[in-house]
């Protein structure tokens, strides 16, 4: 499975948010950090804020706060903002033909197993082991 | 917009606040019994600063989450919740585990409680196996169950923690278990604790009469 590119985005975005509980983040330093541009990640977190995962403060010292549950919050969760993942790669091809459906069933059961991953890993495990890959624990996602 | 997510995260965030209200009061709750231990202590005198007081560690001690070897007196409350989980009153297979991993369990085999208050919130049961589909022995956990007013207050990770350690004292190296990969919730347990996919993939084939069917 390819995340698309504003998938991964608002991956980022989450991480980095929830990393600094109840602070406020400006959208700049997301941009920055990994390279995007401000418009671009403008549409991912208004996407976020319409879910109720971050909210936005206005004004001079605003930015995004994370607010969902940490614990409960999937990865899944995020991604099927950003991805119409019931047109998998599941479906037969355009022939219909016995090959197809045979495919079908073993790209079906891939998709499955994603799913399952996707679904299985909150953002709380998401930054133990983002802390765990970064050697030393405090530090944020980068 | 898929409204299952907005409801799930909407849902997350009124769940946050509840956490963060239910962790004021405990901290008020755990100040008062405090100040109550102080009192008694400050004062020398006054039986009831002192009972208070003694009510009050009593009230902490019954608190305290404890792991320990089920006892046959355990099973009514095990069996009761394994069947608020998953609907099912299986009387007689709880009596099966027991017999085989409480009773006769020779460090190998472990059926284990966790006690909340004096009252059993969850349990877990596991054992070492050698050899299965050419895998070096390792310890297998087979079912954890956590009463659902007991959860998000660590009664899973305790349980976990405790089997682990059981399994190293054995010797092995590796902890496994096997989910149902439409169980979110269980499997997001596990991801927490820091397991991850291992080497042995699970199959299945449909076999009987109901196979045959549909063939």
């Amino acid at each position: 499975m390819r995340l698309q590119k504003n998938t991964l985005l608002a991956l980022y975005s989450v991480l980095e948010f929830a990393s600094r509980p109840g602070e406020l983040v400006p959208a700049s330093a997301v941009a920055t950090t990994y390279g995007e541009s401000a418009h671009h990640l403008a549409k991912v977190l208004s996407e976020l804020t319409r879910a109720g995962i971050v909210e936005s403060v206005r004004g001079v010292g605003g930015g995004y706060r994370f607010v969902a549950n940490p614990k409960r919050l999937s990865l899944l969760d995020v991604i099927r903002l950003f991805e119409d993942l019931d047109a998998g790669a599941s479906a037969a091809g355009p022939a219909n033909t016995a090959v197809d459906r045979a495919l079908g069933q073993v790209l079906a059961e891939i998709d499955q197993n994603t799913l399952a991953t996707f679904g299985s890993i909150t953002v709380s495990t998401m930054l133990k082991m983002v802390q765990a890959e970064d050697g030393s624990s405090g530090r944020r996602p980068r | 917009m898929p409204v299952g997510v907005v409801g799930g995260a909407a849902a997350g965030v009124a769940r946050s606040r509840l956490e963060w209200l239910g962790k004021l009061i405990l901290v008020l709750e755990y100040a008062f019994k405090l100040d109550l231990v102080c009192f008694s202590t400050m004062s020398g005198r006054g039986v009831s600063s002192r009972a208070r007081g003694a009510a009050a560690k009593g009230e902490a001690a019954a608190a305290r989450l404890a792991v320990r070897a089920v006892r046959q007196a355990d099973l009514t409350a095990v069996i009761a919740l394994d069947a608020t989980v998953t609907g099912l009153h299986k009387s007689d297979y709880w009596w099966r585990i027991h017999r085989r991993y409480g009773v006769a369990g020779q460090g190998l085999r472990h059926f284990l409680v966790a006690e909340l208050g004096g009252r059993v919130v969850g349990f877990i049961i596991g054992e070492v196996r050698d050899w299965e589909f050419g895998s070096p022995p390792c310890g297998w956990v087979f079912a954890i169950d956590v009463d659902p007013r007991a959860r998000q207050r660590g009664v899973g990770a305790a349980l976990l923690g405790a089997m682990r350690e059981r399994f190293e004292r054995a010797g092995v190296t590796t902890m496994r278990t096997m989910l149902a990969s439409d169980n979110p919730l269980i499997l997001s347990f596990f991801r927490s604790q820091g397991m991850r996919a291992g080497r042995l993939i699970p199959l299945e084939l449909a076999i009987g009469p109901v196979a045959a069917d549909g063939e």
